[in-house]
């Protein structure tokens, strides 16, 4: 199948997803980081991506995002309306948290990009602090900006790349109420997480990656059955050591 | 995109350093160039020794020209330390104190008055030289060279003169002064004229030789005539007649403030637009833009217009301050603007092409001095300081890159006296076109690591 991108329902299979990705294939020269990922979410949906560093949950999220090419396979998503949070920060750190916000609502084109500034400024939390330069805060209050600035979009779909990475407990209930909020307001989700206890509270639905193949796609009750069916020594322990023994099985 | 433009600008005015170095650069460059061009070049320094006495004066041919002027005229080409005596002036020389002494020997008045006299003597000056440096040795030998083809040429114009007024004598007559006392000279003419008064009265025998005698006085006169130009060109055998070809230059300190203005815009243009290129990467803030908030040639105009906004404010900060030490045609100021936006704009293209390319800040950096300033030097190297085919590279080279257009449209529009700009406009326009072509290929692969 040659690559595309296109809208959704421009392929076969049900209306009702809000994303839809067929046999993905993604190469950096040699390497595969990608073979053949086929995945779709529906509205509302919350979907976790784990698995291991390198895995190609970056490469799969970019590729949804449209910021990376894929070399086969294609994506049918609602053109403008993916909003992306990088796992890396893509700010402006010599700008004021304040500037950032307004800068990125107004290239949004939001009708009032100072009271979305504001919105953004109360989810944050960092209301206090909208005046400081960014290079100056903490790695965890550069990453809630560069959430804000993925929350601006107003996305039908929403990319979070290991969004919770660098945040604190507080700041980490915070954001998974807020994305919970969106996704009950019919926002699909798509995040990635090293955190399995994370992926299996907020994730309606696991998609395990290693080494760019899809290992598992399902709920997290059904993953717990996979991990006892596939590595019963480790049934006993807590997830997150079911969920190694799990992958070491299968060869990763 | 305006929008972008504000940040841009935000982004500026939190770096301090950069937003300094921005104003101070040019305003180092234009005190510089300033002061290169209101001073005087550097004189040599010349120890100089006059023993002729006060009193004596070159006299040709009854006409006397004071001695003392001599001195004045090579005081005034290299800076004079006047010397009491010959040791002093080797003294001076061996120390490095002063390039080279010149002597003028006592004597030196009396043979050159010679010259005009029966036995003429050779004068001599001499010149005292430590070359160790050959560089200056070098500038103090063309110095005195030209000195002395002048003083030569001037004398020798004298006795030019002398000689044809002796020719002169020769053919029409007059009286001759020699030795105080005067003689009177017939002349061919006078001769001539005589002789044919005599004709009627001689034996008829006789008046066939007469008659070749008074042939001989006329021819004589006729061709010695034409001796008298002849002689006078002998004092100055080629005559130089400077006609420009290939455009006519403006002056030269409009020239070194349209370099300096050159320079301005290209440094601050091109660092600028390939810094803040690069930027929009380094803060991984290229991807997020342009997915769908921002097109990549509104990003790429975004920059080169930032470039051109701030080049024009600084380089026009530039210009008002050359007007201190030159002034400057400011009814041309339309004009002045077309050239710095069009040399801005093609200047930024380039820079956003590098930016794109280089892809890092710290990268872009290096490479936009490393580009930017041998492109100025090759722009400034004259035809015929190389060899040809040389030149012929040169000229290709510093045609692809922006910088000489914009320094020849930018010359063209300071000064009334210089070329077109029309030319350096189309160079531009054709530049423009080009880079941005270029650096819109270049961001393709920009987002790859
Ligand atoms: N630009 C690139 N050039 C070459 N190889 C790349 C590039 N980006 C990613 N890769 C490779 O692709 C594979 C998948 O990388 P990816 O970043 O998607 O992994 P990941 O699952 O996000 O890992 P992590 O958990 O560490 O974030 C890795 O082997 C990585 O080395
Ligand atoms: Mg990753």
């Amino acid at each position: 199948m040659p690559p595309f991108r296109g809208t959704v329902g421009a392929m076969a299979g049900g209306n009702r997803a809000a994303l839809e990705a067929e046999a993905l294939v993604k190469r950096y020269g040699e390497r595969e980081a990608l073979r053949g990922v086929s995945f779709s979410a529906s509205a509302g949906e919350l979907v976790a991506v784990i698995g291991p560093n390198g895995a190609g949950k970056t490469t799969l999220l970019s590729i949804l995002a449209g910021i990376l090419k894929p070399d086969g396979g294609g994506v049918a998503v609602e053109e403008g309306r993916v909003g992306w949070v990088p796992q890396q920060a893509a700010l402006y750190r010599r700008l004021t948290v304040e500037e950032n916000l307004l800068l990125f609502a107004r290239l949004e084109k939001h009708e009032d990009p100072r009271a979305s500034t504001e919105q953004m400024l109360e989810l944050t939390d960092l209301g206090e602090r909208r005046g400081e330069i960014v290079a100056r805060l903490s790695g965890g209050n550069q990453q809630r900006i560069n959430i804000a600035i993925g929350l601006l979009a107003r996305p039908r779909v929403l990319l979070l790349d290991e969004p919770s990475v660098g945040l604190d407990p507080r700041q980490r209930a915070r954001l998974w109420e807020f994305v919970s909020g969106l996704a009950d307001d019919g926002t699909t989700v798509i995040f990635s997480t090293h955190d399995i206890q994370e992926a299996e509270r907020y994730g309606g639905r696991l998609l395990v990656l290693a080494d760019g193949e899809a290992l598992f796609d399902g709920a997290p009750a059904q993953l717990r059955e996979a991990v006892r069916r596939e590595a019963p020594e480790a049934a006993d322990r807590d997830f997150e050591t079911a969920f190694v023994a799990y992958l070491h099985h299968r060869g990763h | 995109m305006r929008w972008l433009l504000l940040k841009d600008l935000q982004i500026l005015r939190r770096s301090p350093l950069q937003a300094t170095l921005l104003v101070l650069y040019p305003v180092l460059i234009a005190v510089l160039v300033g002061f290169a061009i209101s001073r005087d070049p550097d004189k040599p320094r010349v120890a100089f020794l006059n023993e002729v006495p006060a009193d004596s004066r070159i006299s040709v041919g009854g006409e006397q020209l004071p001695s003392s002027n001599v001195s004045d005229r090579i005081c005034r080409r290299v800076e004079c330390v006047e010397v009491g005596d010959r040791e002093e002036a080797e003294a001076k020389v061996s120390s490095g104190d002063v390039l080279a002494a010149l002597i003028l020997p006592a004597n030196l008045v009396d043979k050159i008055n010679s010259l005009s006299t029966l036995s003429p003597g050779t004068p001599k000056v001499e010149v005292l030289v430590n070359e160790e440096d050959p560089v200056k040795a070098g500038l103090v030998n063309d110095r005195i060279d030209a000195l002395l083809a002048q003083a030569n040429l001037a004398i020798s114009r004298r006795i030019a003169t002398e000689g044809s007024r002796y020719l002169d004598l020769v053919i029409n007559g007059g009286e001759l002064e020699l030795l105080g006392q005067r003689f009177p000279i017939l002349g061919l003419r006078a001769s001539a004229q005589i002789l044919t008064a005599l004709e009627p009265a001689l034996d008829p025998r006789l008046r066939a030789s007469l008659r070749e005698v008074t042939h001989f006085a006329d021819e004589a006169r006729d061709n010695l005539d034409v001796a008298g130009p002849l002689i006078d060109r002998l004092a100055q055998p080629i005559a130089v007649e400077k006609v420009a070809v290939g455009g006519s230059s403006p002056p030269l300190e409009i020239f070194a403030i349209a370099v300096a203005a050159t320079l301005t815009l290209a440094f601050v243009t091109v660092l600028l637009v390939a810094g803040s290129l690069a930027l929009e990467r380094e803060e991984n803030a290229f991807p997020r833009l342009t997915r769908g908030l921002v097109s990549r040639e509104a990003l790429l105009a975004e920059k080169v217009l930032l470039g051109v906004a701030i080049g024009l404010v600084v380089t026009l900060l530039l210009l008002a301050g050359m007007q201190i030490f030159v002034p400057l045609q400011w009814d041309r100021f339309g004009l002045w603007l077309v050239a710095i936006l069009a040399g801005g704009g093609a200047l930024a293209a380039a820079g956003a092409a590098l930016g794109a390319a280089a892809r890092e800040v710290r990268a872009v950096s290096l490479l936009a001095f490393m580009v930017t300033l041998p492109i100025a030097f090759l722009s400034l190297v004259p035809s015929g300081a190389v060899g040809g085919g040389v030149y012929d590279a040169i000229k290709v080279l510093t045609a692809v890159f922006p910088f000489k257009p914009t320094l020849q449209a930018i010359s063209a529009a300071l000064d009334s006296a210089g070329s077109g700009i029309g030319g350096p406009l189309v160079h531009l326009a054709i530049l423009i076109v080009a880079y941005g072509l270029l650096a819109r290929f270049a961001l393709r692969r920009f987002a790859a690591v």
